[in-house]
């Protein structure tokens, strides 16, 4: 249920894209207008999304410690799993963005009768590594259309990425890894019960989306073949905001033009705000330093607690206390008199 | 409520098998041993905490305010605006379940909402139905519901089935920590009277006498003069224990369970043999008695009432600065949350320094506040104790990382230094199941009650299972810890799994192995039990 909506809106788009490109025309739409909109949307979302996340304050520090605390000058700290200063917070940051670090942990826990066996388990860690480093690849790569002339580094990256020249254009390792990956994750939301147990449509949704993308821009290159000079002509005026209406560009290219413009809108408004989240998690981007520096929680500051003070614990059991020999503050009465 | 056998309690549990339902479909079953008791009526009217009234779980009518509703949405929006960790929690999750199979519940059961997504799923799909436009147009397809009763049940189940260990977040790319979550969602269901009495009995306690069970000041004395009368049968030494002694220089506080339950009073042996080997000038406090706060199972706000006695009685006292015993949450609430709630420490405490090797704490400068086994680990790395570590050899030790230490403070080198130095036989258990990756008791969180029996069997089982294994392979017969929770549930769990292994603080071995000048020819541990050899000499 949750996959047929999911995939039935991606189709949906499109036909719709078909409709109104291939039979109505209507190229100002789908090619500046929507493009436009939707970067106005994913801007001003995400600005939002920030914003909102920030407003609310981070009262306490409550690292996640996956490594020793550093202690004892002899006792070897983990900096990376028990970041002791904000150096290492941003080592820990980057090995969490850059390489997933937690998801590499990951375990599989297998009950036989009544014994418990673990096992590694990296293939969710490989599927979303293969997926999350293609996309930004391939990302980066589509700057060759909206640059001129196409600055080095790009050349690069493109020569290396259709290294092994298979096939006329050449194939980027990048379609297939990110083909691979995209495969991977959906596969594994269907097969895996636990997993397919927790998806919502909207779990599906991106993942179909990008399918789509990456589906529609493989096509482009690779099969429907589409005039490159004009696509290009075309992005530069809509990168230097000079848009001009497109010529002679198949209806494939709008329909990959329309699956990112839904990504990107779509992107402040669902769970791919991760992407930027993952940097406010107070679990990860705070130093285990807990001891040693000072936490302000800025709802408390300045607002004392509210407890039984030692004087009225005295008063409530004197007699107690005189019994057993224990001694009492004669400070306390000192206070009152004062 | 029979606790099934030990053989038959996993037999329907299947991680791969998941309700033809979906799971906003299914409800709680509130089944006797699934459950805790709600709290009394007087509990809840003492601490002034909202809607006291006599209900109990397994009602239908669980007696809400009429406008419950309304009490909780606005609860939710409150914590949204005060909490970051809330509000991008239940924003970012793609639901990857790389969680699913990490929570020791989940293992315990197989019920789906003990995966942590779900667990976070079932607030955060309220907070999309009640909160967001895309919830409220697109529904289920978004994975937004609703606020209903049935909802509210849900959530007390779920909420006070996790026991806030923090095992989830460890594996979570994003570092989502459902303890943070439950923590929230306990603290809103408070708000309309939904709570349990295993916390707030000791909360009331805590909060008026100074200790969890209520200990009165001459009690705790009392108490402890039994338990020198053992140590000094033991080893012919009476050591001191000084009380309430204004200019001490260290105030040592550590869960009152220590005080009197078993086996926690064997720690305490432990700690008052150490300090009266160093000559240590140290005082205890009957009014600061508890270094347990089942405040943070409560709210923010209980768990810092509950906590600021000993920064308060440290200044009292003039002491220099403080000390803490073996303790899981107080030690959470210690090292994440105690400057913040209630510092600057007062000015009279001093950056702690060890008056026997001159360490300065430095990564405690700003809280003052020392962890035994810190302490301990350094006497030993600067060879300032005696250890005969043969008086433990008729036990095979294991040792059991507790979750709050752990994963919010990172305590892990310290204890495993000194189990080397004061017992000959240590075995880990298999690395997927200590340290950061460590299973929870299935008792924390102010779980730990008769009532919730078979839960506690359940979410207890990864971690039998892992002593299991190590008392197969090496013949384990003890487990470590630094926890009092786990020296309350644990002997329960071993006692249902696997009956061969018993259960102390790392401080118990450490008082057996101390060799102090003076004591008499040791003959038995501090228990009572026999050392290795001397049966045979007798």
């Amino acid at each position: 249920m949750n996959v047929v909506a999911a995939l039935v809106a991606v189709i949906g788009m499109v036909i719709v894209v078909w409709f109104g490109v291939g039979v109505l025309k209507l190229y100002t739409l789908f090619g500046v207008l929507v493009p436009y909109a939707a970067l106005l949307t994913f801007l001003i979302g995400l600005i939002y999304r920030m914003v909102n996340w920030a407003k609310s304050p981070v009262p306490f520090k409550i690292t996640t410690t996956c490594g020793q605390q550093k202690s004892l000058p002899w006792i070897k700290h983990s900096r990376l799993e028990s970041p002791a200063n904000n150096f290492e917070v941003v080592l820990r940051m980057a090995l969490e963005v850059l390489a997933f670090r937690s998801l590499f942990r990951n375990l599989r826990a297998d009950l036989r009768g009544r014994k418990l066996y673990y096992g590694s388990s990296k293939w969710l860690w490989l599927g979303a590594i293969l997926f999350h480093w293609s996309f930004f690849i391939i990302l980066v790569r589509h700057l060759r259309l909206f640059t001129y002339p196409v600055p080095g580094p790009i050349k690069v990256l493109d020569a290396v990425d259709s290294f092994f020249h298979i096939g006329l254009p050449h194939l980027y390792m990048t379609d297939v890894a990110i083909l691979a990956g995209l495969t991977f994750l959906i596969l594994r939301r269907l097969v895996d019960a636990k997993v397919n147990y927790i998806s919502h449509a909207s779990d599906y949704f991106p993942l179909f989306l990008i399918l789509g993308l990456v589906s529609s821009g493989m096509l482009m290159r690779y099969f429907l073949r589409v005039d490159l000079v004009s696509v290009k002509e075309f992005v530069m005026g809509l990168a230097t905001f000079h848009p001009k209406a497109p010529k002679g560009i198949g209806v494939i290219f709008f329909v990959h033009l329309f699956f990112i413009s839904a990504l990107v809108a779509y992107f402040p408004f669902s769970k791919l705000v991760h992407m930027v989240g993952v940097f406010f998690s107070p679990t990860r981007n705070l130093p285990n330093d807990n001891r040693r520096v000072r936490h302000i929680n800025p709802w408390w500051e300045g607002v004392p607690p509210k407890f039984l003070t030692y004087c009225e614990w005295q008063e409530k059991f004197k007699e107690q206390l005189e019994q057993a020999g224990q001694p009492i503050d004669e400070d306390c009465y000192k206070e009152k008199k004062s | 409520m029979a606790l099934p056998k030990r053989d038959e309690l996993l037999k329907d549990v299947n991680y791969d098998r998941m309700p033809s339902k979906h799971w906003m479909d299914t409800k709680p079953e509130f089944r006797p041993g699934t459950y805790c008791y709600a709290a009394e009526p007087s509990v809840v009217e003492d601490l002034g905490l909202p809607n006291p009234r006599k209900w109990q779980p397994h009602d239908e009518d669980w007696k809400l305010p009429p406008n419950w509703k309304e009490i909780v949405l606005n609860a939710i929006k409150d914590r949204m605006e005060r909490f970051r960790s809330f509000k991008l929690f239940m924003d970012i999750c793609v639901r990857c379940g790389a969680c699913a199979d990490k929570c020791h519940f989940f293992l315990g059961t197989g019920d789906p909402k003990n995966m942590p997504v779900l667990r976070g799923e079932l607030m955060r799909s309220v907070v999309k139905g009640e909160f967001t436009r895309s919830g409220k147009i697109f529904g289920r397809l978004a994975g937004a519901r609703p606020l209903t009763y049935d909802v509210i049940k849900e959530w007390f189940y779920y909420y006070y089935q996790c026991t806030e260990c923090r095992r989830c977040s460890v594996f979570c790319p994003y570092g989502i920590d459902t303890a943070e979550i439950t923590i929230l969602a306990r603290e809103i269901l408070h708000e309309i009277g939904v709570n349990i009495d295993w916390i707030l009995k000791p909360v009331r306690f805590s909060a008026f006498v100074g200790n969890h069970i209520g200990l009165q000041p001459h009690t705790i004395q009392e108490n402890i003069e039994f338990l020198l009368d053992d140590v000094e049968e033991i080893t012919g030494i009476r050591p001191e224990v000084p009380i309430n002694k204004k200019g001490a220089e260290i105030l040592f506080v550590t869960p009152s369970a220590d005080f009197f339950a078993d086996p926690g009073i064997y720690t305490f042996m432990g700690y008052v043999l150490l300090f009266h080997y160093l000559g240590l000038d140290w005082t205890l406090s009957t009014y600061a008695s508890e270094g347990g706060n089942f405040g943070l199972f409560t709210s923010h706000e209980m768990m810092r009432k509950l906590h600021a006695k000993i920064y308060h009685e440290a200044e009292r006292l003039k002491v220099k600065w403080i000390l803490g015993g073996e303790c899981g949450h107080m030690w959470r609430v210690v090292h994440q949350y105690e400057d913040t709630a209630l510092g600057p420490a007062p000015k009279n405490l001093e950056v702690p320094k060890s008056p026997i090797t001159g360490t300065v704490f430095e990564h405690a400068k700003s809280t003052k506040i020392v962890h035994i086994c810190e302490f301990t680990a350094d006497l030993i790395a600067h060879g300032k104790l005696n250890l005969d570590p043969s008086r433990n050899d008729h036990l095979i030790v294991t040792f059991h990382d507790s979750c709050n230490t752990s994963r919010g403070m990172g305590i892990f080198e310290e204890p495993r230094f000194i189990l080397r130095h004061v017992c000959n036989n240590f075995y880990e258990m298999p690395e997927n199941t200590i340290r950061e990756k460590t299973f929870c008791c299935g008792s924390g969180s102010g779980l730990n009650t008769d009532e919730y029996m078979e839960m506690r069997m359940r979410g207890g089982f990864p971690r039998a299972n892992a002593v299991e294994y190590v008392h197969e392979k090496y013949g384990v017969n003890r487990m470590a810890c630094i926890c009092a929770i786990d020296r309350a549930a644990l002997p329960t769990l071993m006692k249902y799994w696997v009956p061969e292994v018993s259960i102390c603080g790392v401080h118990e071995l450490v008082g057996n192995a101390l060799v102090i000048p003076g004591e008499k020819k040791r003959t038995t541990d501090l228990r009572f039990e026999p050392l290795k050899g001397v049966e045979e000499e007798a």
